[in-house]
């Protein structure tokens, strides 16, 4: 039988066309961790930039998109290019490395074969090789959603990934899923951090006084570096706001121009803006606000292996859940960048050799849970992922969880872009249904709801999606539905993109009067009662023992 | 709105010699969708076609809770016995009533102001400005008002 290892060397021998900083690799007819890390230096800064690994201390598959619309000025544009589209973009070889870790293109056959990627482990493997490189060129930036989303980081708070982020030691970090953690624990954190918290665009709610801090300068080879923080702008409308009552954030613009202007005016030989704003706000914010030289863009979980320049500026994009680290060295002299080399790290976790203090230390945390997460729950006959724009066939599981589990004729399930990928035949876990439902706030309600009010909900969740202007979009995907199909035409004006709703128990339209009985969670109101999700997901998988889920029926036009 | 009102007579008086006053330009019964807002404007403008420029509106692109919405209106204007700005007017297209604010100033005025605004629904906001000689400017913001709960 071939192992995992030798069908990594036979792929890269198959490959032809590559991309800069490949060739070497394929050529040898092998994939090494040297080959992986081969990056020929340049200049005097180093960044390496980590962003939304949603908690994942182990490697992990995750399927990138298949279906990820841009509208407006973003349609057709990166990182709105997926599959076969995007292999051809980058020339990037089918059934390649890079086309496994990129693409959902013949997602299930290329996981058996490349296996995981990430792994906090793999990850401290590669820093610890650039710095021993780079030494003190290295600025190494946390892009936020780091601190929640799996088991261990739920029960303790966050505590698991702050401890492990601290041996990996970051120079900043900004913020979005952490805010779900509530404001005590959030300064309790931030207290203990070690590094700063940044993020100009959080405000006391009261007084608009800055409630962490924007900037931070830095000073590496001979630079100087500013790096300023931006937090998700629509944290307390996409997450509860009633847990960080006192904070408010919003995009602000011009306070990140002012931000700017200031690290210019103290000095800055290079300004660094380290964003959960996600790609496409970020993509219209360095158009508009002059002289950032590096935005390091989070939140949507774009993976791309070349920055996207825009003006003068720089736009990293990281990808998700540990899959990748981007490395970017920078020739910055009299206060200007003089030149550039970038590289999106795939980690793959067979090939990159594990840290040891980091193994030890994951080890350590997972240990008192380690039985319960692996207990087998039941099995998936298909693939379960969740990313893309309409659906996700692992969460068409959790709606047929919620109507089966909560008695109901409508399940609302949100439209998360975290949550690992299962392949066909394999045990699903209570860790797996973690994985795809740990937040703090994980009720699941049960409520009626009138068609009219059913329609809003769609709409509005379709206009943050696919509202022409950026800065109106909140970067989270659409709304999942169960027991309901609909139409919707994303190229339409908000309040009309939404049609053709059909209750699928009767084949009937839904009308705008009649009530229905709705089972949904990640409510953001306070005071939402039910079980928590992952409970009635378990119960629901333990029931059916293979789970088989009813595919969404979402018929997509304007695109 | 715990503290709307001493918050706002707070920014008022730190903005200088300005008048707030609450609008109530009622024209008709309250509608849900479109009220009469061009008319408002129109009273306001006394019948002039307000030009870009001058008067800046400042708003979240998405409101965090519409209930209160933090704005802050300010214009480029000398502030001299001879070129002021006399009044801001704000109007929201889409509340039930346009008239959500006016603030009056005079040449010892710091020609800015800071509020909480209500909003019902996704919908723009317009500052008009009338300087002491008659011309008039206005800005607009669209403010997207929503359910919320999907992000991530």
């Amino acid at each position: 039988m071939t192992s995992r290892r030798d069908f990594l060397q036979i792929a890269a021998a198959t490959a032809a066309l590559v991309p800069t900083g490949w060739a070497r690799a394929f050529a040898q007819q092998r994939l090494t961790q040297d080959d992986l890390l081969a990056f020929e230096p340049m200049g005097n800064v180093t960044l390496v930039h980590l962003t939304d690994i949603h908690a994942q201390l182990l490697p992990v598959l995750f399927r990138e998109p298949s279906t990820n619309l841009g509208v407006g000025e973003a349609r057709g544009q990166v990182p709105h290019v997926t599959g076969r589209a995007y292999l051809d973009l980058y020339g990037i070889p089918g059934g390649s490395p890079l086309a496994y870790a990129l693409t959902p293109e013949d997602y299930v056959a290329l996981a058996r074969g490349y296996g995981r990627m990430g792994g906090l482990d793999r990850i401290a493997t590669v820093l610890d090789a650039i710095r021993a490189e780079r030494g003190d060129k290295v600025l190494f930036l946390d892009g936020g959603d780091t601190w929640q989303n799996s088991y261990t980081s739920l029960v303790s708070k966050g505590q698991d990934m702050v401890d492990c982020m601290a041996l990996l030691k970051p120079d900043a970090m900004t913020g979005h899923w952490e805010f779900t953690l509530g404001t005590e624990r959030v300064k309790e954190l931030v207290d203990g951090l070690g590094c700063p918290f940044l993020g100009q665009n959080v405000r006391d709610a009261e007084w608009n006084e800055p409630a962490f801090e924007a900037m931070k300068m830095f000073e590496r080879g001979g630079a100087k570096v500013a790096v300023i923080g931006q937090a998700f702008p629509y944290t307390p409308i996409a997450n509860p706001r009633w847990m960080i009552p006192n904070w408010s954030f919003g995009i602000r613009e011009e306070e990140v121009q002012a931000s700017v202007d200031k690290a210019r005016k103290d000095g800055a030989d290079l300004v660094v803006l380290l964003s959960h704003n996600g790609f496409d706000v970020d993509r219209k914010l360095a158009s508009r606000v002059k002289g950032i030289d590096v935005v390091l863009t989070g939140h949507t979980h774009d993976a791309l292996p070349q920055a996207v320049k825009v003006g003068q500026t720089l736009l990293i994009a990281s990808g998700s859940h540990g899959k990748f680290l981007t490395r970017v060295d920078l020739d910055v002299r009299d206060g200007a960048v003089k030149g550039f080399r970038s590289k999106l790290i795939p980690i793959f976790s067979d090939v990159i050799a594990p840290q040891k203090a980091m193994a030890e230390k994951i080890g350590s945390i997972r240990e008192p849970h380690e039985a319960m997460l692996k207990e087998e729950l039941g099995r998936t006959e298909g693939l379960l992922y969740r990313r893309s724009n309409f659906n996700g066939t692992l969460d068409d599981m959790i709606c047929d969880a919620l109507l089966a589990e909560r008695e109901a004729e409508i399940a609302l399930s949100p439209g998360f872009r975290w949550g690992t990928t299962l392949l066909p035949g394999q045990p699903i876990t209570r860790e797996d249904v973690y994985n795809a439902t740990a937040i703090t706030y994980p009720a699941a309600y049960r409520m009626t709801m009138t068609g009219t009010r059913l329609k809003e909900v769609l709409e509005d969740v379709a206009d943050n999606l696919f509202n022409a202007d950026p800065y109106y979009q909140q970067g989270g995907d659409m709304v999942r539905v169960g027991g309901v199909s609909y139409a919707i035409d994303v190229a339409r004006p908000a309040g009309s993109r939404v049609s053709d709703l059909t209750l699928l128990r009767t084949g009937k339209p839904i009308e705008a009067g009649a009530s229905y009985t709705v089972a949904g969670w990640a409510s953001v109101n306070e005071g939402t009662e039910g079980p928590p999700i992952w409970d009635v997901v378990a119960t629901h998988v333990r029931r059916k023992g293979t789970v088989n889920p009813t595919p969404a029926q979402v018929t997509v036009r304007g695109a | 709105m715990r503290h709307s009102l001493n918050r706002r007579q707070a920014l008022t008086l730190g903005t200088g010699a300005v008048v707030a006053t609450t609008l109530s330009l009622r024209a008709g019964p309250a509608r849900a969708a479109k009220n009469n807002t061009d008319e408002a404007i129109k009273a306001f403008t006394r019948g002039k076609e307000p030009a870009k420029g001058k008067v800046k509106l400042e708003l979240p692109e998405i409101a965090e809770n519409g209930n209160t919405v933090p704005m802050t209106v300010s214009v480029d204007a000398p502030m001299t016995p001879d070129s002021y700005v006399e009044e801001v007017m704000i109007v929201a297209e889409g509340n039930p009533n346009p008239g959500v604010v006016s603030f009056h100033f005079t040449p010892s005025s710091v020609p800015e102001a800071n509020t909480r605004i209500r909003l019902a629904e996704t919908q723009n906001v317009i500052a008009v400005a009338r300087m002491n000689d008659g011309s008039v400017f206005s800005d607009v913001r669209q403010v997207k008002v929503t359910i919320g709960g999907c992000g991530g």
